[in-house]
């Protein structure tokens, strides 16, 4: 019983942690989740870390369910539950405050340069979610060529991203991978 | 995916800004079905879709106005669309008009995650689905890197300016050295801010 209650404070702490510094959106937190879940408590590895990630992008609805089946694959239903209240809960309380006061403010000189300045650390957290992830999905020449056909489909054509996931997992049922 | 929007920086009105024409102030019911129905569309990214609900289907909002409320959830931490959610209801129905959208908004996905979850938990490992997964996988990291590479492109149509640099130690620090990222942002966000701030002396 302990171990279990041990496993949701882990859960709770780490992903109210990724909750504050996800700016620009939960994909930016990815590095840290990754840290947190591969590298420091060895809850999942980081074949499945990848996998989940790629589950949750084929599904609709914002980035940040990718929390709800990290957490319930490292600890069923009730993971799911906390881990996503730990991702939503401290952002959300940040906004709901913000929404109350912030009505004056809204062409504020602070917030520009505030969303100027926050630009490039989160074109530099996505650049690193993109690092990890490819890393890990990474099993050899078979999946470095699909991670390459899929950036080139997604980059320089206008499909939805579906069609790449859709193709790569026809390609996987085959058995060539 | 977040991609940044285009920043809304429309010069400060002058005096009172003009009152917006009275549109339908959504009730928590309204709030909670038209935030799932955004989730429940949004493959492959959700703001176009709330946008499309939230000013062209259902008129809650102006363009100005939804543009407006976006621009200061993308300073905010966590999901730009979920902070957008905690907002709008707050702004029409309270504390609980806030929980109303932000479940409409997770609860239908977080059902078919825990859904996919147990399901994977369960079949995850059969030999006919490995080589899916594994695909699955590698493709979802070609989009990201898509991504990134656009949002990347995005912001060096002209010069190279201090941002870029930033854009480069943040990568290293968090994807090649992957340095705890609470003391990246503790060192990087302030640094950040001051240099666009300087930039714009």
């Amino acid at each position: 019983m302990s171990d279990d209650s041990d496993v949701y404070v882990a859960l709770l702490s780490t992903f109210a942690l990724c909750s504050v510094i996800a700016v620009g959106g939960a994909t930016s937190a990815v590095p840290e989740m990754h840290r947190q879940v591969v590298d420091v408590h060895h809850w999942i590895g980081d074949r499945t870390f990848s996998e989940l990630f790629a589950i949750a992008q084929t599904a609709p609805g914002p980035n940040v369910v990718f929390v709800t089946l990290l957490g319930h694959n490292i600890a069923g239903i009730p993971g799911a539950l906390v881990a996503m209240f730990a991702m939503c809960a401290p952002s959300s309380a940040i906004a709901y405050c913000a929404a109350r006061v912030v009505d004056r403010f809204r062409h504020a000189r602070w917030r520009i340069v505030l969303q100027a300045g926050l630009v490039p650390v989160t074109i530099g957290l996505i650049a690193a979610s993109a690092l990890i992830v490819a890393r890990a999905a990474d099993r050899g020449a078979a999946t470095f060529l699909i991670t390459a056909a899929s950036f080139a489909l997604c980059y320089w054509t206008r499909v939805t991203p579906l069609v790449a996931l859709g193709l790569a997992a026809l390609l996987g049922l085959t058995g060539v991978v | 995916m977040p991609a940044p929007e285009a920043s809304v920086s429309s010069p400060a009105p002058s005096g009172d800004p003009p009152v917006p024409p009275r549109q339908h102030v959504p009730t928590r019911l309204e709030l909670f079905l038209g935030f799932a129905k955004i989730a429940v569309c949004g493959f492959g990214g959700v703001l176009a879709w709330s946008r499309r609900i939230i000013v062209q289907e259902r008129g809650w909002l102006t363009p100005e106005e939804f543009n407006e409320q976006l621009a200061l959830c993308q300073v905010l931490p966590g999901g730009n669309i979920l902070n957008f959610s905690v907002m709008f209801g707050c702004r029409c129905a309270g504390v609980l008009g806030s929980l109303a959208a932000l479940f409409g908004l997770i609860g239908p996905p977080m059902v078919l995650m825990i859904v996919a979850g147990v399901l994977y938990r369960h079949y995850g490992e059969l030999p006919m689905l490995r080589g899916v997964f594994a695909s699955l996988a590698a493709a979802a990291a070609g989009l990201l890197i898509a991504t990134s590479l656009q949002m990347i492109v995005a912001t060096v149509k002209d010069r190279l300016r201090p941002g870029h640099l930033v854009a480069a130690v943040t990568f290293v620090a968090a994807g090649v050295l992957r340095l705890p990222l609470l003391w990246v942002m503790a060192a990087l966000i302030p640094v950040s801010v001051g240099l666009a701030w300087w930039e714009r002396r």
